[in-house]
Formats: C-alpha cells, sequence, structure tokens
C-alpha cells in the first residue's frame, strides 16, 4: 500500500509537469500579441514596445521562458496580468473560493442525489425504477448552460425562491445563491452517476458471494450493506470522481450564466483579452485541480478494492 | 431410519424463461435422517443443484414450487422473514466455486466471522473460533489467514475456508454443491477427505452433489440418481455401482474410466441429456437406454420400493442382474 501510494505520487508530479508544459506551450502558439491588449488598439512607439517586451521578458527563448514560470510558479509567482495590472496569484486567491465552493456543492447534490436515485433504481424494479430511467435520460440531456436558463427562469424569476446572479456575502447567503448554480452544474453528471449506481448494485445482487451471504441467514439489510453496496461502491467511486472532476472545467459556463466573479468566468474573460499570464495560471491552477483529484480518487479506489493495490496495476 | 431431518415429497419447480414456465424439477422425493449423508448423482443439468436450491431457499425469482419439503417437522416451504433466516442458519452450504462465492473485497475473517457475530458472539471470541475452525480444515496458521483477501489464497485453501464457514454456523445439515469440481484432483481428495472426516466427527447430516458416482459411493451412505429432473433410483452406496437397477445408474457407472486398465477408448451414456423441460412423455431417459421398449415411451413408471431401494425404471424387474457396469460400456 506505500509503494503504491508513493507511485501514485511520483506519476502526480509527472503529470502536472506535463500538463504544465503543455499549458505554457499551447499559449505560445495562440494567435494574437498579449502586447496588442495592453496598448488597446493604439500603435505604440517601437521603443515603448521594447521595454513592455524586455519587462515582460517576451523576446526570451520559449525553454527560458518555460522555466523561468515553472520556477516562478512553483514558488506561488505566477506572474503579472497585463490586462488587469494585478498579480495573477492574487486575481486567483480572489476567485478561487467561489468555484471550489460551487463545484463542492455540486459534488455533494451527485454524491447525494445520483447515487441515492441510482441505489433505488437497483433495488426496486418496476415503477420506481422506470421514473428513475425517465428523470436520468432528460437530465443526461440537457447542457448546463440550457440547465442554467431554465433554472433561473423558473426558480429565480417567477417563483422567486433564489437570487438570479452574484455569489453572495457570508455562508447561508453564498449557499443560498450557489444552489441553483449547482443544481446546473450537477444535472448530467447526476444521471451518469444515477445509472452507473443503479447498473452497478443490479450487476451486485446477481453476484454468487451474495447468495451465499442470502444462504447464511443474513439479514436483507446486512446483505445489501456489507456486499452488495459495498462491492457496487468500487465503479460508483471511479465514475463519480471522474465526473465531479470534470465539473471543474465546466464550471467556467455557469459562472458566466449566473454572473459567478469565480475562476471559470475570470478565465473567459482573460481569454478574450489574451491576457497570456492570467489564462496560463488559471488554467495551470484548474488542471493542477482535477490532477490531484484524480490521484485522490485512484487511492480512494485503492483502498475499496483490496485486489488493485496486490496486482501492482497503478493505472 | 428413524425420523428424517430432512424429508422432501413429490416437489417439482417451474422457472419463468422467456414468458413461458420450464419445468426444471418434476418430481424429487428424497430423505435424509439425522448424520445421515446421501449422494445426488447425475450430468450437468439433471436437476441436482436445483434441488439443493430449492431446499436451502435459494431458487431464483419467480420459480414455482409444489411439493413438501420439510426440516425436522417444518415445513421449509412456508417459511418468511426472521423464521426462513433461521432454518439458513441451521442448514449451510457449500457452493461449487470459492472464488465467486465468497465476497471478493473483505477479508477471510469477515467472511467467517459474519456469521458469529450476527448470533451475538463477541469479536475476539469469533475470530478464535475461526481460527479453530480453519485449523479443522487444514489450515494451520489461521491468524494471518483472516487477515488475507480471497485473491490471496488458492483455490482450494479457499474451498476449505467455505467448509470452515460452514462448520462455523453449527449446521445440522450441510448442503455440498459439487464442492470439489473447481479444484485440480490433487486438491479435490483432500477436500472431499476434510468433508467426510469432519462430517462424521460432527455427526452432521450431508446431501452431497456430484456428477462422479464413485466419488458419491466414498463417502455417502445412500445414492439418488437424478435424470432430467426426476429421481430414477436410490439405493444404498455400497450395492449401487456394483449392481444397478435402472439403467441409467448403470451407464453412468459405466462411464467412469477405471484407474486398473486402460482402455482403448473411454465410455460415456451414448446420446445428449434432456432437461426436464424438453423430456418426452414416458421414461425420459428412453431414447438413449440400450433397454428402451414401446412402452417406456408411452409411460413414466412411478419410483417404487425394490431391492431395498427405490427404482422408476418398467423394466427393473426384468433386468434385476444384467446390468453389471461392464455390459452397457461402450459408446
Amino acid at each position: 500500500m506505500v509503494a503504491f501510494v508513493l507511485r501514485r505520487l511520483a506519476l502526480l508530479v509527472v503529470a502536472l509537469l506535463v500538463s504544465s508544459f503543455v499549458i505554457f506551450a499551447g499559449l505560445q502558439l495562440a494567435p494574437g500579441d498579449p502586447l496588442a491588449a495592453l496598448s488597446g488598439g493604439r500603435s505604440l512607439p517601437p521603443e515603448a514596445l521594447e521595454a513592455l517586451r524586455a519587462q515582460y521578458r517576451l523576446d526570451d527563448p520559449f525553454l527560458v521562458q518555460y522555466g523561468n514560470w515553472l520556477v516562478h510558479a512553483v514558488q506561488g509567482d505566477l506572474g503579472q496580468s497585463i490586462a488587469q495590472r494585478h498579480d495573477v496569484a492574487t486575481i486567483i486567491g480572489e476567485r478561487i473560493g467561489v468555484t471550489a465552493q460551487l463545484v463542492a456543492l455540486a459534488a455533494v447534490i451527485i454524491l447525494v442525489a445520483g447515487v441515492g436515485l441510482g441505489v433505488l433504481a437497483g433495488l426496486r424494479r418496476g415503477p420506481v425504477d422506470a421514473a428513475v430511467l425517465v428523470v436520468t435520460t432528460l437530465l443526461a440531456a440537457i447542457p448546463s448552460f440550457v440547465a442554467a436558463i431554465v433554472l433561473m427562469s423558473v426558480f429565480a424569476v417567477q417563483l422567486g425562491w433564489f437570487p438570479a446572479v452574484g455569489a453572495g456575502d457570508g455562508f447561508a447567503d453564498r449557499l443560498h445563491h450557489l444552489v441553483l448554480p449547482a443544481i446546473a452544474l450537477a444535472a448530467s453528471a447526476l444521471a451518469i452517476v444515477a445509472r452507473v449506481t443503479r447498473a452497478s448494485v443490479r450487476e451486485e445482487l446477481e453476484r454468487e458471494h451474495v447468495e451465499t451471504a442470502v444462504s447464511r441467514g443474513l439479514p436483507r439489510r446486512l446483505v445489501l450493506r456489507r456486499h452488495v453496496l459495498r462491492n457496487a461502491a468500487i465503479p460508483i467511486a471511479t465514475v463519480s470522481g471522474i465526473t465531479i472532476l470534470s465539473l471543474i472545467a465546466l464550471s467556467a459556463v455557469v459562472e458566466r450564466a449566473f454572473g459567478i466573479n469565480g475562476l471559470g468566468a475570470t478565465l473567459v474573460q482573460a481569454a478574450a483579452a489574451k491576457d497570456l499570464a492570467l489564462v496560463q495560471g488559471i488554467s495551470l491552477v484548474l488542471v493542477a485541480a482535477f490532477v490531484v483529484g484524480n490521484t485522490l480518487v485512484d487511492l480512494v479506489y485503492a483502498v475499496l478494492d483490496p485486489r488493485v493495490t496486490v496486482g501492482s496495476r497503478a493505472a | 431410519m428413524s425420523a428424517p431431518l430432512l424429508e422432501v415429497a413429490d416437489l417439482a419447480v417451474t422457472l419463468p424463461v422467456e414468458g413461458e414456465r420450464r419445468t426444471v424439477l418434476h418430481d424429487v422425493s428424497l430423505a435424509i435422517g439425522p448424520g445421515e449423508a446421501l449422494g445426488l448423482v447425475g450430468e450437468s443439468g439433471s436437476g441436482k443443484s436445483m434441488t439443493a436450491r430449492a431446499v436451502a431457499r435459494l431458487l431464483p425469482g419467480g420459480a414455482a414450487v409444489t411439493g413438501s419439503i420439510r426440516f425436522d417437522g417444518t415445513d421449509v416451504t412456508a417459511l418468511r422473514g426472521g423464521e426462513l433466516r433461521a432454518y439458513r442458519r441451521s442448514v449451510a452450504m457449500v457452493f461449487q466455486d470459492p472464488r465467486a462465492h465468497v465476497n471478493p473485497v473483505r477479508r477471510i475473517g469477515d467472511f467467517l466471522t459474519e456469521g458469529l457475530r450476527l448470533r451475538g458472539v463477541a469479536r475476539a471470541e469469533a475470530a478464535r473460533r475461526a481460527v479453530a475452525a480453519l485449523a479443522d480444515v487444514g489450515i494451520p496458521d489461521g491468524e494471518r489467514r483472516l487477515r488475507q483477501y480471497p485473491h490471496e489464497l488458492s483455490g482450494g485453501l479457499l474451498q476449505r475456508v467455505m467448509i470452515a464457514a460452514a462448520l462455523l454456523a453449527e449446521p445440522r445439515l450441510v448442503l455440498a454443491d459439487e464442492p470439489t469440481t473447481a479444484l485440480d484432483v490433487t486438491t479435490q481428495s483432500e477436500v472431499m477427505a476434510i468433508i467426510d472426516e469432519l462430517r462424521r466427527e460432527r455427526g452432521l447430516a450431508l446431501l452431497f452433489i456430484t456428477h462422479d458416482l464413485d466419488l458419491a459411493a466414498a463417502v455417502c451412505d445412500r445414492i439418488a440418481v437424478m435424470y432430467a429432473g426426476a429421481i430414477v433410483e436410490e439405493r444404498a452406496a455400497a450395492v449401487l455401482h456394483d449392481d444397478p437397477l435402472h439403467p441409467y445408474s448403470a451407464a453412468l457407472a459405466a462411464a467412469r474410466p477405471a484407474v486398473d486398465r486402460t482402455l482403448p477408448r473411454l465410455a460415456a451414456v451414448r446420446g445428449r441429456l434432456v432437461s426436464a423441460f424438453e423430456a418426452p412423455a414416458g421414461c425420459a431417459f428412453a431414447p438413449r437406454c440400450a433397454h428402451a421398449q414401446d412402452r417406456c415411451a408411452a409411460e413414466l413408471p412411478p419410483l417404487r420400493p425394490l431391492d431395498g431401494g427405490a427404482v422408476r425404471c418398467a423394466r427393473a424387474e426384468e433386468l434385476r442382474g444384467r446390468l453389471a457396469p461392464q455390459e452397457v460400456a461402450g459408446g
């Protein structure tokens, strides 16, 4: 187990290095001159351009630029936002909280409602199962921006139960503001998790070892908890992990729709403004969150399934 | 025989398959006394496992059961809820494939002590008993095994664990469904010896399901032979192999190669086994039987007493003594 964890951590570092390089290289290749954004379309005198290039070190060779960027990034210095004339790390620090809360709330909704509905449908054949299938098919088919608009018009505008825009201040107000965005963000992932949960529960119910448990005279609730749900938790954890991590990127859409000033919305703005350093910084943070989250999912998987570590199957 | 511990009478089972009801058992009657071992022998698909599952109340959903199954005087087919669970605890099942029948993500210790903990035995005491039970089935380092997972044990060891788990339940009847079929040959005999020894030691009744007539004869007091969902012969184990009354028993006995001579070709029961649902109106074995006559195809005779056993063959009296194994050998 210790060797397994160490191996996963080594892979984590490699993944972070590779993704940082891809982010940096990708944005260097992207069209557009960062200085054009700064000049606001005006043509600057060549001396001024020269001075700015030197200030932002835009003339260094590519690998030197990447090396500088990486060394500073590791120390928490992600450079200066050209458009906002602000520390990138400071901007990220201000925006990351609300995005993390949004994704966390969506994750709770997915785990509670998705797994709950899936278990219910898996155990109860008939109308309950059919209803869950219809609802999840519908949810899976709705993109998050459509879900956002529908939720906003029904629950915020018509019924007035929730605010339509903004993130709110303080815990209760923040929660109140984030309920609709979190539901919009969670909807399709919830449907996938519910479907996988239903299928895994069905599959485990048919397993021979469950028959053994029944043949021993175990009460049904213990059979379900220790042998059906415990074993079904392995695929459920994998799928929940991946779908929840994918919300990190999806959050940009929902943040824009609900006017929440989070990382995703800032990323979209920065990209539109060709604010290179900010796009790189936010991308790095989002990718790092995904890679670290993925490693956590792998570790949870190893805890749930004792067969994983022994076979040394790290993948 | 004293009052039987398990008494199955006129058991018939149908299962829903693709919208129609298919008969899997149509006439099974058997009895096992306390401490007695009954072998249930037949080819795959003859209904052996279904009989055990009916007794253990493990038939798939939608199964329709008629006839009676009585355990210690109680009607098993009518049990519900807590009574059913209590009954299941007094009947232990040893399954064919231990790899599939032991939960792969829980430790051996959990598997062994689960039933004991349910009955209110303290954790430490349950672990102590589990280690003792492992020692009984020939696993000396029980303490270490309790912490292991099923995938860390070989098939033979895992089957011993399953037997230990069955014994820990302190059952009165053990249902063993081909317990050695999934194991390699040397492990088979070891596991079989353990089952036989522990059963005799503890005076447990045993329903031993196998396709191996000789193996059943070695460990059982009596043997019942099944064909197409019905019992065709039931005799004392000592006489069935050498003096079968039913042509199918004779064919089964002949189909096992002797270890002391070389045959140019292995004997087999000719023709194909039919399942209960596709069996013809008369004797289901008639199409494969060397002794079949027209009347065999017309009507299925009942199981009737003969020579201290019971047989279901219209010509049993005529054929008596003529069904020695070598006579029907060949293919």
